[in-house]
């Protein structure tokens, strides 16, 4: 109001203001080390405590890594090479790195079947994890685990066929009666599944394992990360399907559905993990027909797929809960049924909105494998505490083993973690 | 005007009958012996104090809420407990909420195509086509690819009309579709409704837009309590009201 007389109210501008620089603003490392590091005096009390922890710990372990020997046979040899000198005796890792990776059991001159395993399975998550991928890849994607379960388990190669063939049973079951009634649909596709298999595996001839153009491997000879891997994929992608199916059937107007939901989440949560797997390893035996041999590695992964499939359950409620109700009644108004609704409106949003929580427990979960050791299966951490720390060659090797492993779990914990942010931003359409 | 007043002719064909319709939640009795018969063409403004059952109302007509007694019967079906009815019903009533209810995981094309495709088995290419038809008629087709949340509540509502429309329902049911609206953008939705009207669109419409009720509809009724207290055309509604509640409610939302 400058330009204007002193008590006039009314203001007209004439002219328009140019458009100049902003005022000079020191810049570089001098100026960013003095706003974010020295700001205050306290401020830089605590940067340079923080310097003083930092070179702590670099001091510490920089010359136990850069001292490390890669080489020798045994710690003995280490300890011997090393000579009182600070260093890491990584030998173990190079020397015993196939069991630490596939258990001591898995044949050697099988192991590009596992890691072939591992490399579709990116080929196969892709699509799903990337949906701006052609759609078509989800077909692969489909075909996936009976592909990995011939590849790591070898065989008859009758038994992917009619694991196949249940699946496909039970979902032409479900096509043929999802537009009756939804739930009709859905246990009868459950049921028409479970009869396939049996009259399947009852057909698969007993010596079939013998002729096999693969050589059959069995569950018990799988072990190391390899097996931490195995259970981790399997049992989340299979507790994100059952979750979301606890999470719905919770909220069902049928009574029973609820109820029978309800009762399962609840008891599975309120259970250790380490109960159920020592049932699976002892006691599931007795639900199961005595002459089934119901595998060790399907109990563990009915186990772990229950326990995180119920804590998934209770995220997507979660998310259920956050939607106004004001989604259900327009699906409803459109026209939309029951699953349509769900699958379309519903579950996308819900599980957007549940996604920190399922990676949460997925990266749990992943972590949760390891406590398969316990019932003595050589998972990688069985392995390290088993057979190798065990060894005399390397009875001792505890850093650099359990770091070794803290290592292949974080590399995978972190990329999850990082996938899901960007899955997060990428969903991001709500501008809120 | 002339022209409009042939266009929004009401036929003789019945769309909704309401015969002794009866609602409650729990022990509260939210709809009492509502009788109504709506023709093809109508255009009905439904307005009353808060809490009185409107949108109770016309939510049970096309079933989001279930009524316990009495009947309805939209179109020739009537609704029952029985499914295929009620999605029948559904796809043929549009309804407008207050709060749009857009999708709004999925962009504004995709909200007015999805039911046609899934509901209507519309191939996509022709939903789409459709979809932009009605996107045109609400004057936003240029919005098309994004998504509710980057729209004004006035086109958010729009699109949500459009939306409805991409199903050709029979019937268009409003709940207050302007109610959360700036007033500059009440305008803009109610032209689209007006549009609508003149093409001859059956239409029920909880509103308080006194304005819209004389200009389009040809009935007001007023609801109280849970019952309808006064029904009439809009002229006599709005100069000579009868029921001393009918009186005191206009008094109080005209004295603004
Ligand atoms: N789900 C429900 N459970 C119990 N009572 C309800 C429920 N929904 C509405 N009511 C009650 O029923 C009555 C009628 O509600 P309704 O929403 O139809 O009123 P309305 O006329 O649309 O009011 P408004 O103008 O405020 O929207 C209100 O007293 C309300 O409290
Ligand atoms: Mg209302």
């Amino acid at each position: 109001m400058s330009d204007t007389h002193e008590h006039s109210v009314s203001f007209v501008r004439t002219e328009s203001i140019a458009e100049r620089d902003p005022p000079y603003a020191a810049s570089g490392p001098v100026k960013w080390m003095r706003d974010n590091l020295f700001a205050t005096p306290a401020n830089s009390v605590l940067t340079l405590v923080s310097l003083y922890f930092i070179y702590l710990i670099l001091t510490a372990t920089l010359p136990w890594i850069l001292n490390g020997l890669w080489n020798t046979s045994s710690l003995a040899e280490c300890r011997q090479v090393l000579d009182g000198a600070v260093g890491a005796c990584f030998s173990v890792l190079t020397e015993r790195w196939n069991q630490l990776l596939f258990g001591f059991q898995y044949p050697n001159e099988l192991y590009w079947r596992p890691t072939l395993a591992l490399v579709l399975f990116f080929v196969a998550a892709a699509p799903v994890l990337f949906f701006d991928l052609p759609r078509k890849l989800l077909i692969f994607t489909a075909l996936y685990p009976f592909i990995a379960y011939y590849l790591i388990w070898g065989g008859a190669l009758a038994v992917p066929f009619v694991a196949l063939g249940g699946c496909i049973a039970g979902g032409f079951i479900y096509q043929r009666f999802v537009a009756g009634s939804f739930a009709l649909g859905f246990f009868g596709g459950v049921v028409a599944a479970l009869v396939f298999w049996y009259v399947g595996g009852m057909l698969i001839p007993e010596n079939a394992n013998g002729t096999a153009m693969m050589t059959a491997v069995p569950s018990r000879d799988l072990g190391g990360f390899m097996l931490n891997m195995m259970l981790g994929v399997t049992c989340v992608s299979l507790s994100i399907p059952l979750g979301i199916a606890l999470a719905l059937g919770r909220q069902s107007s049928m009574p029973l559905i609820k109820w029978i939901c309800v009762v399962f989440i609840e008891f599975i949560r309120g259970v250790p993990l380490i109960t159920l797997l020592f049932v699976a390893s002892v006691m599931l035996a007795y639900f199961f027909p005595p002459e089934s041999q119901v595998d060790l590695f399907l109990r563990v992964v009915i186990m772990i797929t229950m326990f995180s499939a119920a804590y998934i359950a209770e995220v997507i409620r979660g998310g259920l809960a956050a939607l106004p109700k004001g989604q259900y009644e327009a699906a409803d108004s459109l026209g939309l049924d029951y699953p349509q609704a769900m699958r379309l409106i519903i579950l996308p949003q819900a599980l957007k909105i549940s996604i920190p929580g399922i990676v949460n427990v997925a990266v749990g979960l992943f972590k949760d494998t390891t406590l398969v050791s316990v019932i003595s299966m050589f998972d990688l951490v069985g392995m390290i505490r088993g057979p190798i720390l065990a060894s005399t060659e390397w009875n001792g090797v505890y850093w650099e083993l359990l770091g070794f492993a803290a290592l292949l779990f974080f590399v995978v914990c972190y990329g999850i973690s990082q996938y899901s942010q960007w899955l997060e931003r990428r969903l991001a359409t709500d501008h809120r | 005007m002339a022209e409009q007043a042939t266009q929004m002719q009401i036929s003789d064909e019945i769309a909704i009958t309401i015969n002794k319709m009866n609602k409650w939640y729990g022990a509260f009795h939210v709809l009492r012996d509502i009788d109504l018969t709506v023709n093809r063409g109508e255009r009905i403004v439904i307005c009353g104090p808060s809490g009185s059952g409107k949108s109770t109302l016309i939510r049970c007509i096309n079933a989001l809420e279930e009524h316990q007694q009495g009947s309805i019967e939209v179109d020739g079906t009537l609704l029952s407990s029985d499914l295929k009815n009620i999605d029948k019903v559904r796809s043929e009533v549009g309804m407008c909420f207050q709060h749009f209810n857009l999708f709004p995981h999925l962009t504004i094309l995709e909200n007015c195509t999805l039911a046609p495709i899934w509901v209507r088995k519309t191939p996509k290419k022709e939903a789409e086509e459709t979809a932009m038809h009605f996107l045109e008629k609400v004057k936003i087709p240029e919005q098309a690819d994004k998504y509710p949340g980057q729209l004004s509540g006035g086109q958010q509502q729009r699109v949500a009309i459009a939306r409805s429309l991409c199903m050709r329902p029979r019937i268009m049911l409003f709940d207050e579709p302007t109610s959360a609206l700036d007033p500059e953008m009440i305008a803009e939705v109610l032209d689209t409704m007006i549009q609508l009207a003149e093409e001859g669109m059956t239409m029920l419409c909880v509103t308080h837009e006194m304005g819209f009720a004389r200009k389009v509809a040809n009935r007001v009724i007023f609801m109280d309590e849970g019952q309808i207290v006064e029904q009439n055309e809009p002229e006599a509604f709005f100069n000579n009201p009868q029921s001393p509640r009918t009186k005191l409610f206009l008094s109080q939302i005209l004295d603004h």
